[in-house]
């Protein structure tokens, strides 16, 4: 299934919906969006991942760009994340990087 | 500096639709570049030189680009010469690949005859050959670990490229003093891949990174990895001739690849995107200095996988056979590995690949140290002969990168080069002891005539090392290659036949001795003597100088049914059985508590040997022997009682204050009693009773710091076969 991904700014919160296959191919759009949300400074990035089926490398990388672009301050929630996407963040010591969330829960996003 | 634009991000000649430009001939391997990929190979006697690309897993490349051939001009179309080669080295930039999606080899070939299967030859250049890069940071083919591969596929081992760019945070390697090291030895498949380990991904360094916690609870301080480079569990695969039980290359000491981590040990070896296992191996080890374990591999550089004349071209031997192998005058591999083939260690063009090679595991993976396989190879020169200066073993020892890294040679090779003790060390070197493993064994199992030599053992082997001190001593009973410590005292003799070559493979010469009964028995007298047995070793093997060494399993008493040489079991033969660990709960314990003990007396952990003498003014010298009586030692042939008290306020040079230690061990089969060394009475202290491997389980052992006060302070009663260690408090 070919990548999509897709930003809205809400509250602050750069939304960003994730599905199909990140991969080195797709990453640069992902990262396209990371940029975007950097630049509109905001609190905090929500990557929905329901529909995310697989992570490559590159994809993974993404997520350090994330967090290193826009410093320490500002959370990243990476949000429904299929199990076969969250084993292979963890065994590649990606999860430092981030907060797992199941859903979205507005009150800590938004609150952060 | 964000507006500085590279010049060199462009194509400036062309072959089909890909854009390519000359490349740097350094680093070696495979490297992303701004826009492409560097690809940079030697060979001092190929006349050519082809890159080949594939699509992941591919029967087929997609892409053949020459290194020097006719290119043409981006826009004009322009056609022109190109030759992308500086001295030996073939390099280019290849832009618009996919890092994930690729891999490559080469082409090679040379105005040299062919040389046939079989038969010796100096060049073996094949042009139908794909080759494997050398400096291949990640390699396909063998992804997942025991898959059958296609054979008829023309690319068995498919080089990758692997992004280097992992976020290490603040881990950096720990640089533990060698003096307080604990080294577990481990095989990373066999660690977790029975069922009763309970990870979810079995086998892997996923699940050796679930793991960690039980290794720091046994509070060892360094693992030492078997192999991890890339190897071909599936070289020379053959069935038992009777059992049918299929037989692989299990341990891995056959090198495809020396700077790529073993795919198939990766959990993420199975995953579309063959890159991550750098990851992954990057995460164990991040994972392990997060709790205060360093990593140290057993490093293979003696020979490779390809073998002898009738073995298979991966790399080397298509690349540049003379330069990377010693050959005999006629053109047949020289065998000092007893694996077919050995590599040319100290030819300046191997040489610089060994040094890239660690220098790339110790800042890439944050590696603590190497332990190196037949390491008196490294030793010889280019027609085999020893070296008195073997240049590779001076570089390694006073190599920037590697300055604060542990090197341990394997001091002897297959050829008869035995250098335990004379292993040319740099000052940096440290060896496995191979004669405090025999020494020891010899003494537990009660052999006479040895007391000296055990004295000598005990102390770091100052006559092995005196200028070196005791560190440079790996001391161990046991260690993959042989009896685990169970077999040690369940069997008189090897038991291979499960390896299917007729009990001939493997040492014979093992100093082991069964307790009355070989192998398996209900007798519950042999059952406790065995036991025994082990802790008597661990526990002289935690208070001798030098760096202490154990075997995975060993602490919970796992057997391999008497097998001495499991190189080629992948099974519940070789697994360790975690069950083993509840069953076996009391030897857990006791090792645990060594352990535990040596770390908190720093009288363990001298960095110079000890000279028995009371250099300090303290009243005590640093060592003192004793016997049934207190400083009256019996070096007779016949005598089986030995103790020794080390000094507290002599601890590493008077450096660090301890508690005084006495150890005894008796190898009679009958108790003694020993009078005791009184201590100073200004210390105004008594004796307590840490260790006693006559007594039941639990009075065998306590947690360190909370000793049993001894009843009688000038007398003890030291049982058959038994060790008791005594602190002063």
């Amino acid at each position: 299934m070919a990548f999509n991904s897709v930003l809205e700014i809400v509250n602050g919160v750069a939304k960003i919906t994730l599905s199909g296959e990140l991969d080195a191919a797709a990453a640069p759009a992902f990262r396209t969006d990371v940029e975007k949300a950097a630049a509109a400074k905001v609190k905090a990035v929500a990557l929905l991942m329901k529909d995310l089926e697989y992570m490559a490398s590159a994809g993974l990388r993404a997520l350090v760009f994330a967090k290193q672009k826009m410093g320490a301050q500002t959370e990243i929630y990476m949000i429904g994340l299929q199990e076969s996407v969250m084993e292979t963040i963890e065994m590649t010591g990606f999860q430092n990087s981030v907060t797992f969330l199941d859903s979205y829960d507005a009150a800590k996003v938004e609150g952060a | 500096m964000d507006d500085m634009l590279r010049i060199d991000t462009y194509p400036t000649h062309i072959f089909n639709e890909y854009g390519l430009r000359p490349g740097h001939p350094y680093p070696f391997g495979a490297n992303p570049v701004p826009g492409g990929i560097n690809f940079s190979v030697f060979s001092r006697h190929a006349d050519y030189c082809v890159l080949v690309l594939f699509k992941k897993d591919a029967p087929k490349p997609f892409a053949e680009i020459p290194f020097r051939g006719m290119f043409t001009k981006p826009g004009t179309g322009e056609p022109f010469w190109g030759d992308f080669r500086i001295g030996n080295v073939f390099s280019m930039v290849v832009f618009d690949l996919n890092i994930e999606e690729i891999e490559y080899g080469f082409r090679m070939g040379a105005g040299y005859p062919k040389v046939e299967r079989g038969k010796p030859g100096f060049q073996r250049f094949d042009p139908r050959s794909i080759l494997l890069d050398p400096y291949a940071r990640a390699i396909g083919g063998r992804d997942i670990w025991g898959q059958a591969p296609d054979w008829n596929n023309i690319y068995q081992h498919r080089a990758r490229i692997a992004y280097d760019d992992f976020d290490w945070e603040s881990d950096r390697p720990l640089e533990i003093p060698a003096e307080n090291l604990m080294i577990y030895e481990m095989h990373v498949r066999g660690f977790t891949r029975h069922p009763s380990a309970g990870v979810k991904h079995a086998g892997t360094f996923a699940g050796l990174k679930d793991k960690i916690p039980y290794l720091k609870e046994l509070g060892v301080n360094s693992v030492e990895l078997m192999p991890i480079y890339e190897f071909d569990e599936l070289e020379g695969v053959h069935n038992h001739p009777e059992t049918g039980e299929m037989l692989v290359n299990y341990w891995g000491y056959s090198t495809v690849g020396f700077f790529a981590p073993k795919a198939g040990y990766a959990a993420t070896g199975k995953s579309k995107d063959g890159t991550m296992v750098v990851d992954e191996l990057k995460t164990l080890v991040k994972e392990l200095h997060a709790n205060g374990i360093e990593v140290m591999l057993d490093v293979v550089f003696n020979h490779t996988a390809e073998g002898n004349e009738y073995g298979p071209t991966i790399s080397f031997r298509g690349i540049d056979n003379i330069t990377y192998y010693l050959l005999t005058p006629e053109g047949y591999y020289f065998n000092f590995s007893g694996t077919g083939n050995t590599l040319n260690c100290n030819n300046p063009v191997v040489r610089g690949m060994v040094l890239d090679c660690l220098r790339y595991w110790a800042a890439e993976y944050h590696i603590d140290g190497f332990r190196f396989d037949l390491a008196a190879v490294l030793g010889r020169d280019q027609n085999g002969a020893p070296m008195l200066n073997p240049p590779l073993l001076e570089a390694l020892a006073n190599d920037p990168v590697l300055a604060k890294c542990k090197l341990i040679a394997e001091a002897w090779d297959a050829g008869g080069l035995y250098q335990v003790g004379s292993f040319p060390a740099f000052g940096r070197w440290g060896e496995w002891n191979g004669k405090f493993r025999d020494t020891l064994r010899r003494w537990i199992k009660g052999d006479s005539g040895i007391i000296s030599d055990l004295a000598l053992r005990l102390q770091g082997s100052p006559d092995l090392y005196a200028s070196r001190g005791p560190t440079a001593s790996v001391n161990f009973i046991t260690c993959h290659d042989g009896f685990t410590m169970l077999d040690l005292v369940s069997y008189d003799n090897k038991h291979n036949e499960a390896n299917g070559e007729n009990n001939n493979d493997g040492a014979n010469d093992n100093n082991s001795w069964n307790c009355g009964c070989e192998g398996e028995t209900d007798d519950q007298g042999i059952q406790d003597l065995r036991f025994r047995q082990i802790k008597n070793a661990f526990a002289l093997l935690t208070v001798s100088q030098g760096v202490p060494m154990m075997l995975m399993g060993d602490e919970m008493g796992n057997s391999q049914s008497g097998n001495n040489n499991m190189y080629c079991h992948d099974s519940e033969l070789s697994w360790l059985d975690w069950s083993l660990l509840q069953k076996n709960q009391q030897l857990f314990r006791f090792f645990k508590n060594c352990i535990s003990f040596r770390k908190a007396h720093p009288v363990f952990h001298n960095m110079w040997h000890l000279r028995g003498q009371d250099y300090l003014g303290t009243g005590l010298p640093d060592i003192s022997w004793h016997g049934v009586k207190a400083w009256n030692p019996d070096w007779s042939e016949s005598s089986r009682l030995l103790a020794f008290m080390l000094d507290g306020k002599h601890a590493k040079g008077g450096q660090s204050q301890d508690n005084s230690i006495y150890v005894v061990t008796n190898t009679y089969w009958e108790g003694l009693d020993v009078e005791l060394p009184g201590l100073p009475s200004v210390r105004g202290q008594n004796w307590y009773v840490f260790a006693n491997t006559g007594v039941n389980t639990p009075e065998d052992v306590c947690e360190p710091g909370a000793e049993l006060l001894l009843g009688k302070q000038d007398h003890l009663f030291v049982g058959p076969r038994s060790v008791v260690i005594l602190v002063a408090k």
